[in-house]
C-alpha cells in the first residue's frame, strides 16, 4: 500500500508583528512544520514500519524555502516528496478549492491507497482541504481522526473522530480513504541525525502549474483578502503589576478573597 | 415557497440538537436580511418531526426534514444537502464549523463547485458576501471577499446568539435518494472519553496548565501550587496531547466544559478551543508572558510574567 502524506510549511507569527497591507511583515514570520502534519507523518511512518505501507510520499505545496520543512518529514521517515509551486500562485490566497486542483493532479500520478492530512493548518485554519480533496478523488473519507487502525486486507481503517466534549466517534472507513488528523493521535518522533543525514539525499520532485497540467487561469481563486489587523483587545483584566515577588503576593490576596484556601 | 437567500443546516447528535444549531438560526437570518430572500432549515436523520418543532423559532421560514438514519453520516448529509441546494436554490449553505460539520461542508462545496469560507467570526453581504475569520492563531482577523453567486459557509460555534422565540415556518419533509447502507464511513458506535478518578468538573478552583510549562518535570510545580491553594490540576490541550496528563484533565472544546469558583490559567495562551471550556469559569486569572495572549480577554486579573517565577512566590504564600 502507498501512503501519500500532505504536509504545510505554516508562518508563525511572534508576540510582535506588523502588519503590512493584507500580510504579516515577512521578517515578523517564522516559518516551521504544520503541527497537525507532524502526526500525519508520525502515522504514516508507522504504517510503514508495520509493514503496512510500501512506501510514504510528502507532498507539500509551497515556495522552494519549504523544501527545509518537507525535509524534516523526509527525515522523520517519509521515503520521497513532491513539491507543488509556481509564481503564479505566489501572492493570492490559495482557497481550498486551488489547493486541491494542485493536489489532485499529483494523487493521480502517484495513486496512493490512502492519503493522510493534517486537521487543519495552524495559520489559515480553515480544515477543509482534506475532506475537499477526498470528494475530488472519489476517495471516501474521515475529519479529526485520532485513533487509526489500519486492517489493509479487509480495505477498512478503523479510526476514532474526535468530536466535541469528550466523545469520540468509532467508524469504519473503506479504504483508498483520505484521513485528516488531529494532534494526539500519536507521539511524533524526532529526526534522528541518521535521519537527516538519510534525508539529504532523498529525492524532492518540484511541479509547476505546466507539470501538473494546469495554467495560471485554472488557479485564480474566489477568495481574495481584504483587510487584516489585529483584533481590539477586549480585556478588562486588572493587571497585577509588580515584580514576581509582589506580584504573587497580591495575587495570594484576590485568591483569598475569591474564596480559596490552603 | 419563495427561494431561499440560506440554507443552514442544523447539527444534533444523540437525540439533541447542537447549541450551534440555534446560533445558525441568528447568523441565517442576518444573511437572509441582508441578501433579500428566506431562511429555510434542514435538519437530517434522527427524531426530525421533534427537532423540526425546536428549529421553529423567530426568523425561520421553512424547514426542510430528511427522515432518513439517525446519526450523522456524512454521506448522508452531503447527499441531502445538495438535493436541498438543488430544489431550492439557496445563495448561501450555513453549516456549524463543528466536527462533523467540517466532514462535510468541504465536500459539499466541492461537489456542488462553490466556494467555501470556514470558521467564520462575522459575515457582510453588500452585492458580494465579505467573511471576517481569524487567522495565526488569533493574532490576527482578517476580511474576505467572496467571489461568485453561490457559496457554503461555516460559522463558529459562540460567535451569534440562540435563536429565541416561535416561528411559523413551514415544515415540510424532504424526498432524497440516500442510504445510509451505502455509506463508506459507517459509524460503529460512541465513547466517552476523559473517565476517571478525578472530574475536574466538579472542582471549586482549578489550577490549569498550558504549553508555557513547557517540560513534563515542570509540572511538579503546578501539583505543588494545587496542593498549597487546594485546588484541582487541568490543562490545556498540548499537555493531553503529549501524554504528560489523562484525557479527563483536559479543559476545552474537546475536553470538558468547566465552571468553577476560581480557574487559575498558567501559562495557557487561550485559544478559541480553550476557551469554549472555561469562560463561564466565576473569576479567571491569568498567568503568561505574552501580554497580547488572548486569555487576557476574559481574564479578570492578569500577571504578565514568568511562571517560573510567579509560581514558586505563589506556592510560598499559600504554604
Amino acid at each position: 500500500m502507498k501512503v501519500l502524506v500532505t504536509v504545510k510549511e505554516v508562518a508563525e507569527v511572534g508576540d510582535d508583528f506588523a502588519i503590512e497591507g493584507t500580510e504579516i511583515a515577512e521578517s515578523d514570520l517564522e516559518y516551521d512544520l504544520n503541527e497537525w502534519d507532524d502526526y500525519a507523518i508520525e502515522a504514516g511512518v508507522r504504517l510503514a514500519e508495520d509493514g503496512i505501507a510500501d512506501e510514504v510520499v510528502a507532498l507539500t505545496i509551497g515556495p522552494e524555502r519549504s523544501e527545509e520543512t518537507i525535509r524534516m518529514a523526509l527525515a522523520k521517515g517519509a521515503d520521497r516528496a513532491v513539491r507543488v509551486w509556481d509564481d503564479a500562485i505566489a501572492d493570492s490566497f490559495l482557497d481550498v478549492d486551488t489547493k486541491v486542483d494542485l493536489l489532485e493532479a499529483v494523487v493521480d500520478e502517484e495513486e496512493p491507497d490512502l492519503v493522510l492530512t493534517g486537521v487543519q493548518a495552524a495559520d489559515d485554519a480553515f480544515g477543509a482541504t482534506g475532506v475537499a480533496l477526498a470528494e475530488r478523488i472519489g476517495f471516501e473519507h474521515a475529519a479529526v481522526v485520532n485513533d487509526l487502525e489500519l486492517d489493509a486486507d479487509a480495505g477498512v481503517a478503523n479510526v476514532r473522530r474526535e468530536l466535541e466534549g469528550g466523545v469520540e466517534e468509532l467508524t469504519e472507513v473503506d479504504v483508498p480513504a483520505v484521513l485528516t488528523v488531529q494532534t494526539g493521535l500519536n507521539e511524533p518522533r524526532y529526526a534522528s541525525l541518521r535521519g537527516i543525514r538519510q534525508a539529504q539525499r532523498k529525492e524532492i520532485a518540484t511541479k509547476d502549474l505546466a507539470d501538473v497540467g494546469l495554467s495560471p487561469d485554472d488557479v485564480e481563486g474566489a477568495l481574495t483578502v481584504t483587510s487584516m489587523y489585529e483584533p481590539e483587545s477586549e480585556s478588562d483584566a486588572e493587571i497585577i503589576e509588580g515584580d514576581a515577588d509582589e506580584a504573587a503576593g497580591r495575587l495570594a490576596e484576590v485568591l483569598r478573597e475569591k474564596g480559596v484556601e490552603a | 415557497m419563495a427561494d431561499p437567500a440560506v440554507l443552514a443546516v442544523a447539527e444534533h447528535r444523540r437525540g439533541e440538537l447542537r447549541e450551534v444549531s440555534f446560533e445558525l438560526l441568528t447568523a441565517g437570518r442576518e444573511l437572509a436580511d441582508a441578501i433579500g430572500g428566506e431562511l429555510h432549515v434542514a435538519v437530517v436523520s434522527g427524531d426530525v418531526e421533534s427537532h423540526a418543532d425546536s428549529l421553529n423559532r423567530e426568523g425561520v421560514d421553512a424547514i426542510h426534514t430528511v427522515p432518513v438514519g439517525e446519526e450523522f453520516d456524512h454521506s448522508v448529509y452531503q447527499g441531502s444537502v445538495e438535493a436541498l441546494v438543488d430544489a431550492h436554490d439557496p445563495t448561501t449553505v450555513l453549516l456549524p464549523n463543528s466536527v462533523n460539520g467540517l466532514d462535510y461542508a468541504p465536500a459539499v462545496a466541492e461537489s456542488l463547485g462553490i466556494p467555501l469560507v470556514t470558521d467564520a467570526i462575522d459575515v457582510a453581504y453588500d452585492d458580494a458576501l465579505t467573511v471576517t475569520r481569524e487567522q495565526y492563531g488569533s493574532k490576527v482577523e482578517t476580511t474576505l471577499a467572496v467571489e461568485g453567486d453561490r457559496f457554503a459557509l461555516t460559522i463558529r460555534g459562540g460567535e451569534w446568539p440562540a435563536a429565541t422565540g416561535t416561528g411559523e415556518a413551514t415544515v415540510e419533509s424532504f424526498d432524497v435518494d440516500v442510504d445510509p447502507s451505502d455509506s463508506g464511513a459507517r459509524v460503529q458506535g460512541y465513547e466517552e472519553v476523559g473517565g476517571g478518578d478525578v472530574d475536574i468538573a466538579d472542582a471549586d478552583v482549578l489550577v490549569s496548565v498550558g504549553r508555557g510549562i513547557e517540560e513534563e518535570e515542570n509540572l511538579e510545580l503546578i501539583f505543588d501550587l494545587a496542593e498549597a491553594m487546594d485546588a484541582t490540576v487541568s490543562s490545556s490541550r498540548p499537555i493531553v496531547d503529549n501524554g504528560w496528563l489523562p484525557k479527563n484533565r483536559q479543559v476545552g472544546q474537546s475536553g470538558k466544559v468547566v465552571t468553577p469558583d476560581v480557574y487559575l490559567a498558567i501559562g495557557i495562551s487561550g485559544a478559541v478551543q480553550h476557551v469554549a471550556g472555561m469562560k463561564g469559569s466565576e473569576t479567571i486569572i491569568a498567568i503568561n508572558t505574552d501580554p497580547n495572549a488572548p486569555i487576557f480577554d476574559i481574564a479578570d486579573y492578569g500577571i504578565v510574567g514568568d511562571l517560573f517565577d510567579v509560581v514558586p512566590e505563589l506556592i510560598d504564600d499559600f504554604e
